[in-house]
């Protein structure tokens, strides 16, 4: 006969191999869906490019060497791919500044938000989320609009005689900026503004009635409660920005490219599978050490002390 | 300005509370003017809604009077925000920031004052001696009672040395046995740190032994203002009354009037001599209210003022209490202390007179 101990231990394999057999669709899932056209991006990479797009089977690391460096047509001597750098930086500088000017725009109108009686707080919810319906590339070109010569802001400026010529807003990487802080804004008020729904603003009273001014309440009391919306917001925005295709390409006018663009002429005009293949995985590196970054300077700062 | 013993150290004046526009306007308090003393403890005391909360957040600045103003030592404070006031309070849900320790809870408002470190650090380890939390300093709020959380909010209130604390409820939510301690401690910090003190309350039995004075609320109104005892012993109308101790009321005519105390004549026919509130001499058909405890049983048709039947009698250790029902159906409670050995001289269901004393009534001003 079968102890208790034999049948409890039968029954917990049968448990794991239950478990195992109804995570199994979403394991395939993952490594289908998810690990297969990265290993796939990664194998690409190593390999030759063919000369009218894809890849021929054969070992090289050449595009892994132009990812930063140049190689001289007439000697083979190598330098650094200043151009690719230039396109490097300008995707993380406009991603983080678009972070920087979403979380000062999104933070106030969350605090806004929430701050709002309960029932007005759902029409401002659904106000913000009105865009999300709208495709991108239309919202891109309402922003074209708005900032080209004959824009909005340039017939209002000159109309208003101060300034007599128009300015060049479009095709710069201030187009860029604006466009992606537009169509990235929501990403940064929804969790900012579920963190704050959730604060209890008695707290803001208590610190007003210690003495705090607003702006140390501001920081010594809502922004550390608020923060894992500060930190979700931020990434939401950091990580869809410097990899941001449509934007760039429409607002930047082809001139100011980022780093998506860059890859897209990879795989088109420039038949180079293998560089953009290793640009694509950089980006990813560059991305996934931006979070950790990120992730451990604002933990620490956050007061998480324990006695 | 000179050192008088009863300075005030906030004055009420005039102040009305109104929420919200048009149709939707509640008014939270309808003109109410008060004086609260240094050095006192001050209760406000009424039933849910009265608008002690609201009185109390007028001088803490978190909302502004729609009409009035409210004095800080004879300063017009409507114009400070509340981190300008030497005011602290002390909240019903406590509001500790969960993201720090007690310590730092504690030290928070002299650190927003700019006190140097070594101040805050001597001031903070004063106040965990004093609300004896010394052990738990470095403890998250989270990570301590309900109790020991009341002690912190007090202690964090109490470090900056605010001229006045205000505590709105802060008992409410322990349970009898703390609320007792609390209750002792509370008198105690008072004691010691020498703060004015207004507290809130709906609890009577707490008002009544905590306060120096109290001022009893209803409906957005100061009813009486006066020490435990003018405010059990004198209540000025009905709802104080009702609301504070038990009471036994009486409908009369008043027949005479002399030095503020009255003759009425009750509707059983006979005539009491009762006390008049300041200030009002009424004429005409009045109520009398007469405390349990201030009116005796003797024999039946002995000469008493009243005369009824005893319909219950209920024996609470310390005291009896004899429900009568009066013979104009009225009901009148009667509560005797008991002695040792003491015999239940009236049964239920014998007839009773009711002795009522030359001090024991007042005329109710309403
Ligand atoms: N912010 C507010 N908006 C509208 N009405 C309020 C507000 N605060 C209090 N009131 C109303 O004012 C009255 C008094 O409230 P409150 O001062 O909280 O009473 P208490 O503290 O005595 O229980 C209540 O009728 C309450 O509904
Ligand atoms: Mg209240």
């Amino acid at each position: 006969m079968a102890s208790a101990e034999e049948i409890a231990r039968a029954a917990d394999r049968k448990d794991i191999r239950d478990r195992w057999l109804l995570s199994a669709p979403a394991l395939i899932i993952i490594l289908v869906a998810a690990t297969g056209p990265l290993l796939i991006v990664l194998v690409y990479s190593f390999l030759t490019s063919a000369a009218y797009g894809g890849v021929e089977w054969k070992f090289s690391p050449e595009a892994w060497v132009s990812v930063f460096l140049e190689r001289d047509i007439f000697d083979d001597t190598l330098s650094l791919a200043d151009a690719n750098i230039t396109i490097f930086w300008r995707s993380i500088k406009l991603a983080l500044m678009t972070t920087v000017v979403t979380l000062a725009l999104g933070f106030p109108t969350a605090y806004f938000m929430a701050t709002r009686s309960e029932k007005t707080r759902d029409l401002w919810l659904f106000l913000i989320t009105i865009p999300f319906w709208t495709n991108l590339l239309i919202r891109t070109f309402a922003v074209l609009q708005i900032i080209r010569n004959e824009g909005i802001i340039n017939t209002l400026l000159m109309k208003a005689g101060i300034i007599s010529a128009p300015i060049q807003i479009l095709f710069t990487d201030t187009a860029i900026l604006i466009g992606m802080a537009y169509v990235y804004l929501p990403l940064m008020v929804l969790p900012i503004y579920a963190s704050m729904e959730k604060l209890d603003f008695r707290l803001v009273e208590a610190g007003y009635d210690l003495y705090a001014s607003r702006w140390q309440v501001l920081r010594r009391i809502i922004l550390p409660l608020v923060k894992p919306g500060v930190i979700a917001g931020s990434i939401l925005v950091f990580i869809p920005a410097i990899g941001a295709y449509v934007t760039p390409s429409i607002l930047g006018g082809g001139k100011n490219m980022m780093i998506s663009n860059f890859i897209e002429l990879q795989f088109g005009q420039a038949h180079n599978w293998p560089l953009g293949s290793a640009l694509a995985i950089t980006v990813m590196v560059i991305v996934m050490i931006a979070l950790l970054v990120y992730v451990r300077n604002t933990g620490a700062a956050s007061g998480e002390r324990r006695g | 300005m000179p050192e008088k013993p009863d300075r005030n150290a906030i004055e009420v004046r005039g102040v009305r509370k109104v929420f919200g526009t048009g149709e939707n306007a509640v008014a939270a308090l309808a003109t109410v003017s008060v004086s609260i003393r240094e050095n006192e403890f001050f209760t406000l005391l009424g039933p849910s809604g009265c608008g002690k909360t609201t009185l109390l957040r007028l001088i803490a600045g978190f909302d502004y009077p729609s009409a009035g103003e409210i004095l800080l030592y004879g300063d017009d404070i409507a114009p400070q925000p509340p981190f300008r006031r030497p005011v602290n309070t002390v909240f019903q849900s406590y509001a500790l920031f969960p993201h720090m320790t007690v310590a730092e809870n504690i030290g928070f408002g002299l650190e927003m004052l700019n006190k140097p470190k070594a101040e805050v650090k001597a001031r903070v380890a004063e106040m965990l001696r004093l609300v004896r939390m010394e052990q738990l300093a470095n403890r998250r709020t989270s990570q301590i009672s309900g109790g020991q959380q009341q002690r912190v909010a007090l202690a964090r209130a109490l470090a900056p040395q605010p001229k006045v604390l205000l505590l709105d409820e802060p008992l409410s939510a322990l349970d009898y046995k703390l609320r007792k301690d609390m209750q002792i401690e509370l008198k105690r910090l008072q004691g010691e740190t020498g703060i004015t003190f207004i507290f809130v309350t709906h609890d009577q039995e707490e008002a009544l032994t905590m306060s120096d004075r109290i001022a009893v609320m209803s409906a957005g109104r100061i009813l009486q203002v006066g020490a435990p005892r003018d405010i059990y012993d004198r209540p000025a109308d009905r709802f104080v009354a009702d609301f504070i101790g038990e009471s036994n009321f009486l409908k009369g005519d008043v027949t005479g009037t002399d030095g503020g105390r009255a003759t009425v004549k009750l509707s059983s026919g006979t005539e009491i001599r009762a006390s008049l509130p300041e200030g009002f001499s009424p004429s005409g058909s009045v109520t009398v209210v007469v405390r349990p405890e201030h009116a005796q049983l003797a024999a039946a048709d002995g000469g008493a003022a009243l005369q009824g039947t005893v319909e219950n009698v209920v024996y609470l250790g310390t005291d009896t209490h004899f429900h009568l029902r009066l013979d104009d159906g009225v009901p009148f409670i009667v509560r005797r202390q008991n002695a040792r050995g003491g015999a239940d001289s009236f049964a239920a269901g014998s007839r009773a007179g009711v002795v009522i004393g030359g001090d024991a009534a007042q005329v109710l001003r309403d």
